[in-house]
């Protein structure tokens, strides 16, 4: 026989052999996945965003398969939808999803907010903080050079007139903002129920405030003394909102002098309109 | 007995694979930050070493050298390497998963590794030039040679997490000080030289 035709039956024939048992190997010796654990997999959206606690879809579809979690509506990206699914699959009883969103906890927009100085440097809110608490003359407000919105994972971020906003509708409460900003002015809030949200955290006396923004909360208790329920309170000279007494009604937001309170779907401030 | 600790000393001390042949840097310098996961990769490189040469030695010999196909063995070990490491995955993943989770990614990883296929064909190399290198012998010194990257392996983990608390100069910091440290434990190894020759005549 020719000798490179010989050389060449016998290479093919060592990957053959090497193939075929390869393939014998792994049929035989294939280790039994959960199929459960593919199901809900496959409910999940894949977006490994974390937002359930556990590491990635793949854990999450594990720990419910192994009933190490009976909450079937962990995954904030799957919404309703996936927790239904899931719980078709494993016989557990649906719970309550709530619809939430992010919400950046500021106003202070190009227009509102005065600098303190400017800042030249690595285009990173992280960064920015370490040089004087950031560029702002106001302490608690949004950086605005949007690491935020480098993080997530859905774009449901951009920056207006410097100032982080979220998209409720492509929002999937996945916390990733949250543990990004430096200055922790991102909240999970419940999506679209008219609950009005305070965008502010300055907690600086209200003269002071009004120097450093003109659209920080004072402090005035219009808002308070306007509710009726009692939702609204003012703490360290800032109002909050507390969503299982509020109704909606809408007084604290006409009250506030400095509208720093918005409802989703309202004021173009606190979300984008698409 | 003699011939064949004076094989694995050999292997471990004056001709260490990664210090100085050279071979097997990638993972030298990848998975030498943590001693954790150097000593995983060293196990695994033990391993796949000892298992590729008890492969491949047969083929060579029987198959190779009896067709005078030994211009063959470069692409005929590759071949067979890789599909031995992926054949211990399927085993070790059905039998013995902790064995598994433990070598976890490093297993896939050494497929293609060149101190492997290294190691092989050095030992055809040594066997055709010595007749009394047989596959007793080769097999010593594969396991010599992957015990000598766990050593080096070990040593340079330690070396390195001194080096995450020195004070490197900003130009030098990363991998440029990393490869400096790497030249100078390869140079400390050049003092075994002669060492295996006088302890054993």
């Amino acid at each position: 026989m020719h000798p490179i035709l010989f050389a060449v039956i016998l290479v093919s024939a060592i990957g053959l052999i090497a193939g075929l048992g390869l393939a014998i190997a792994s049929a035989v010796m294939a280790v039994p996945v959960d199929e459960k654990t593919e199901r809900i997999r496959a409910c999940l959206p894949g977006a490994n965003c974390g937002a359930c606690g556990f590491s990635g879809c793949d854990g999450y579809a594990q720990a419910l398969s192994e009933g190490k979690t009976t909450n079937t509506s962990l995954c904030s990206p799957g919404g309703a939808e996936a927790a239904q699914e899931i719980a078709q699959i494993t016989g557990l009883a649906v719970s309550a999803s709530v619809p939430m969103t992010a919400v950046v906890r500021c106003c202070g927009a190009h227009q509102n907010a005065k600098n303190k100085l400017e800042y030249v440097g690595i285009e990173s809110c992280r960064m920015a903080v370490q040089v004087f608490g950031g560029p702002k003359e106001c302490a608690f407000g949004c950086v605005g050079f949007g690491d935020c919105v480098a993080e997530c994972p859905f774009d449901a971020i951009t920056l207006c007139d410097g100032v982080a906003r979220i998209h409720p509708d492509r929002c999937h409460a996945c916390r990733r903002c949250v543990a990004v900003c430096p200055k922790h002015l991102i909240d999970v809030v419940p999506k679209n129920q008219g609950i009005p949200a305070v965008l502010c955290r300055n907690q600086e006396k209200g003269a002071l405030t009004r120097k450093q923004c003109t659209a920080g909360c004072i402090g005035c208790m219009k808002c308070a003394k306007g509710c009726e329920t009692g939702a609204v309170s003012v703490v360290n000279f800032c109002a909050h909102i507390d969503p299982s007494l509020c109704t909606g009604c809408g007084k604290c937001v006409e009250n506030c002098p400095v509208h720093c309170i918005h409802i989703q779907g309202g004021k173009a401030v606190l979300t984008i309109e698409e | 007995m003699k011939y064949y600790i004076a094989i694995l000393l050999t292997a471990i001390l004056t001709e260490n694979f990664v210090l100085s042949k050279f071979l097997g840097i990638c993972p030298f310098l990848g998975v030498s930050k943590k001693l954790k996961t150097a000593v995983g990769m060293s196990a695994a490189v033990i391993f796949v070493m000892a298992m590729a040469t008890a492969v491949t030695y047969p083929i060579n010999k029987f198959l190779l050298v009896r067709n005078n196909l030994e211009y063959l063995q470069t692409i005929v070990f590759i071949l067979v390497i890789a599909a031995l490491v992926q054949l211990v995955e399927i085993v070790l993943k059905r039998y013995i998963p902790a064995l598994y989770n433990a070598l976890g990614i490093y297993l896939p990883l050494i497929t293609t590794n060149c101190a492997v296929l290294g190691v092989v064909l050095l030992n055809v190399e040594k066997a055709s030039a010595d007749a009394a290198f047989g596959f007793a012998a080769s097999m010593f010194n594969s396991i010599g040679a992957g015990l000598g990257f766990m050593l080096a392996m070990v040593m340079f983990a330690g070396v390195r997490s001194k080096l995450e608390h020195a004070n490197v100069p900003k130009f030098m910091q990363g991998l440029p000080i990393t490869l400096v440290a790497a030249s100078l434990v390869s140079v400390s190894f050049l003092g075994f030289g002669g060492v295996i020759e006088n302890i054993f005549g």
